[in-house]
């Protein structure tokens, strides 16, 4: 039954404190919410702990939505901005870690291990530069340049160049790895 | 061929393929925290209704959007005053969420503090009200009443809203500012301590409503340190701060002659519904698990990889000097086949001494002897290098345990403990456990030292005596050194027509989640052989002149039978070695025995609690509480109880 409920409405409701509303907004979209996270972060297990991130803080936004929005626009601007913030916690991290050592610099050989068994789109997903990779995730899921344009809070222009850097980026590893 | 990146359909198709299903474990796990942060977010929403005077404008929107409801002509009350150092102490978190500079401006940077007389607030930027990401402008906020530094927030561009302040920012924004006054106010004015001991953060465990809320899930606890702690300060004539006592250690601390297991189980789980001695109209459920004695001849050998902290910090007599001594009683106890190797850290982490077998004192102490404190600390290194060695001691039917020494300054880049447990629990489950030593005062990171032992499932001890060593070390060896069941879980059911509210005393940083219980994923607290474990509920029955709450008026209480059982307990734990944990089930009856064991339990946690300035324990005083364990005291062969009794007095004539 709720199925046929708009998610703006659902959205709405839960903004009012419907807990089911809420419950069931997110159930509809959690899928969602983990494709996109990983689409930007490259892996798995970083995207499951992004989504945990925003579930946890997800009741608190939902509060201040206001149903001018699509709501999956506004959904998407979450992920996006959560994501940013972990790269920059991540960022941090990294540099407070100088002087581990040993201990890091392993842990990063074993990731750089498991990086070679991806499959060559993730791989290339992951090497390019940050804002074309969030830009290319949102488009491909199926988000147009205008929406991905207010998402990422640039042009539409921006959008468009950013694309075809993208298309330009993974042409070359293409060849790049193709070549002898 | 043409050419895939022209068209994104291809790559569309193609990344969809290489996108993972979410685990549906995290999935379920997820799901549940935010159904759960919803209704405290509704909670909290509400809590700010009643206690703020303010226009109700629907539902909680934010803090900006708070401020944005009152007008520029208002003039602010001082409870609102009091909300705008909230917003104070939660800037800093604001600051990092947002990515580009000059969103937020603060004058006169961080610490300069001004004090103002006139109270003013300029608002505007009430336009975009409708937009979903448009802020208000909020020009200078002036504050009274409090000494706070001078802030304004600028205009923060069309994104801010739903989302720079993205998770768990925001959560941590919002929460803050919500708090009920006297608490947000606390953090913008609290003068710098001058110790850089860190405690971790919890409050004692609120009273449930049985009808609300009728299971309890914790996980034992073994640890001494904080009753050590206590000690050591009360001997220095100060008065523990509250966040310094953990009551369930304090009762550990004891050893107790619960009933001895018999059969299959390691331990023996009794229940026992005594008096309160604090209050004449409640009940407490004492809950004892004694293990069974170790059979000190049959034990399996011991690999003992000492890690032991010679940073500079480490020099004072009561440090490195004590460890020594310590570690020399300890020697003692070993047989001439258990393995002992010593590692430090301190500037470079060093192998001081290869596993050597205990019947080679000489080379050991030598060892010992040799080391000095000086350099720096780097715990990550050390830590690694000692794991690396047990690994390497570890024989079939061996125990392995890392046992760390220090005065718990891991200056590493591990001011995230996150990390470094999650290194720790991964070789716990290789089979090689952590016990940490605390050593030494005013550097103590507590927080840290908890969090180590409770993910290498060990014991955290805090030795301040040589006698503390002798109770540690050799007193107690077997006990904190042969784990005889891991992962010990409780879950008491507490029955709605008999029990009207309950607390659980302690235990608060041993809390689990209801559904963790029979999830042996879950890691919890292990039992030693010879460890007893007590836990404590102080339980309100229905008709008690002592309910703290009232039976709603249309609350439909469930038609259950009327069983007689004050509730139930159920217990899960591991064999050592084995990933499936067994279920242990006791009914809770009424109409116990006290025995002197359960009495001196009751006595010491009721001191924990005055030391916490509970409310519970209503006009209960430090006497009663001397008088009930002196009666109580039963043999004390080794004086730790007469001790005890001895910190009451302490506490009693500090607190006057």
């Amino acid at each position: 039954m709720r199925m046929t409920v708009s998610d703006e409405d659902l959205a709405q409701a839960a903004a009012h404190g419907d807990a089911k509303a809420f419950s069931s907004l997110l159930h509809r979209h959690y899928d969602r919410i983990f494709a996109l996270g990983f689409r930007m972060t490259g892996h798995r297990a970083e995207a499951e702990d992004l989504t945990q991130d925003i579930c946890a803080a997800l009741p608190d936004k939902i509060a201040r939505y206001v149903p001018t929005a699509r709501f999956t626009t506004w959904l998407y601007r979450v992920v996006v901005n959560a994501a940013h913030d972990r790269r920059r916690r991540a960022a941090t991290h990294a540099r407070a870690a100088d002087g581990w050592g040993d201990w890091e610099v392993s842990r990063q050989a074993a990731i750089s291990d498991t990086n070679a068994q991806l499959d060559w789109l993730t791989r290339a997903m992951r090497a390019l530069p940050e804002d074309l990779r969030d830009t290319l995730a949102l488009v491909l899921d199926d988000m147009t340049h205008a929406q991905t344009a207010e998402i990422l809070g640039v042009s539409e222009g921006t959008i468009s160049w950013r694309i075809s850097e993208a298309k330009k980026h993974l042409r070359a590893l293409k060849q790049q790895e193709d070549a002898p | 061929m043409s050419d895939p990146f022209d068209d994104l359909d291809d790559l569309k198709a193609a990344i969809k393929a290489a996108t993972p299903v979410p685990d549906a474990g995290r999935r379920a796990e997820n799901i549940t925290l935010a159904e759960k942060n919803f209704a405290t977010h509704q909670e909290t929403a509400d809590l700010s209704r009643s206690n703020f005077d303010r226009p109700k404008t629907g539902l909680f929107r934010g803090v900006v959007s708070m401020i944005r409801t009152f007008t520029p002509r208002h003039t602010l009350t001082a409870t609102t005053a009091l909300v705008a150092v909230g917003l104070i102490v939660a800037l800093p978190a604001l600051r990092e969420g947002v990515p580009t500079p000059g969103r937020v401006l603060e004058k006169d940077a961080t610490a300069e503090v001004t004090s103002v007389t006139e109270e003013r607030a300029e608002l505007s930027g009430l336009a975009d009200e409708v937009s979903a990401f448009a802020e208000p402008v909020i020009e200078p906020l002036i504050i009274e009443t409090a000494p706070a530094p001078e802030f304004e927030i600028m205009e923060e561009d069309s994104f801010a809203g739903a989302a720079t302040l993205a998770a768990p920012n925001a959560q941590r924004l919002s929460k803050q500012t919500f708090q009920p006054l006297g608490i947000v106010q606390e953090p913008a004015i609290a003068p710098e301590t001058h110790t850089t001991e860190a405690y971790p953060e919890t409050t004692p465990n609120p009273l449930k409503v049985t009808v609300n809320d009728p299971a309890s899930t914790f996980s034992i606890d073994v640890d001494t340190a904080s009753y050590a702690l206590i000690r050591s300060t009360l001997n220095s004539g100060r008065m523990p701060a509250p966040e310094q006592v953990r009551i369930e250690e304090m009762v550990n601390y004891f050893p107790y002659d619960y009933v001895t297991p018999v059969g299959e189980v390691p331990f023996s789980t009794t229940a026992t519904v005594i008096d309160t001695p604090w209050n004449a109209h409640t009940q407490l459920v004492h809950i004892a698990l004694q293990g069974e004695k170790p059979v000190v001849e049959n034990r399996p050998p011991l690999n003992l990889v000492f890690l032991i902290d010679t940073s500079g910090s480490m020099q004072d007599a009561n440090k490195l000097p004590l460890l020594k001594q310590s570690f020399r009683l300890m020697l003692g106890q070993l047989r001439p086949e258990d393995q002992v190797a010593i590692v430090t850290y301190a500037g470079s982490a060093g192998q001081v001494l290869a596993p050597t077998p205990a019947r080679d004192q000489a080379t050991i102490m030598a060892a010992l002897n040799n080391l000095h404190a000086g350099g720096s600390t780097a715990g990550q290194a050390g830590l690694q290098q000692a794991y690396a060695t047990a690994e390497a001691m570890a024989e079939d039917g061996d125990v392995t345990r890392v046992i760390l020494a220090t005065d718990g300054d891991f200056n590493v880049g591990i001011h995230d403990p996150e990390q470094l447990k999650a290194f720790i629990a991964d070789k716990r489950d290789s089979g090689t456990y952590l016990s940490v030593l605390g050593f030494g005062r005013g550097n103590l990171d507590d927080a840290t030292m908890q969090a180590l032992a409770q993910n290498g499932n060990g014991q955290a001890a805090y030795i301040d005596t040589l006698a503390e060593a002798q109770k540690t070390l050799v007193d107690q060896l077997s006990g904190s050194l042969f784990p005889i069941a891991n992962d010990v879980k409780i879950q008491v059911e507490f029955n709605p027509a008999q029990i009207a509210e309950y607390r659980l005393i302690g235990y608060e940083t041993r809390a689990l989640n209801r559904e963790d219980f029979n999830n042996d994923r879950v890691d919890a607290g292990e039992i030693g052989a010879g460890h007893s474990v007590t836990a404590i509920y102080e339980i309100t029955p229905v008709d008690s002149p002592a309910r703290l709450t009232d039976a709603l008026r249309y609350e439909t209480l469930a038609p259950a039978p009327k069983s007689a059982e004050y509730g139930f307990l159920r217990l899960r734990y591991k064999a050592p070695g084995k990933d499936q944990s067994q279920l242990i089930e006791t009914p809770i009856l009424p109409g116990g025995e006290a025995t002197a064991d359960m009495q001196f339990a009751t006595a010491i946690a009721g001191f924990g609690q005055l030391l916490q300035n509970s409310t519970y324990t209503g006009d209960w005083s430090y006497g009663d509480a001397i008088a009930l364990a002196n009666a109580s005291r039963g043999d004390d062969p080794f004086g730790y109880r007469t001790q005890a009794v001895g910190l009451m007095r302490l506490a009693q004539s500090l607190s006057q």
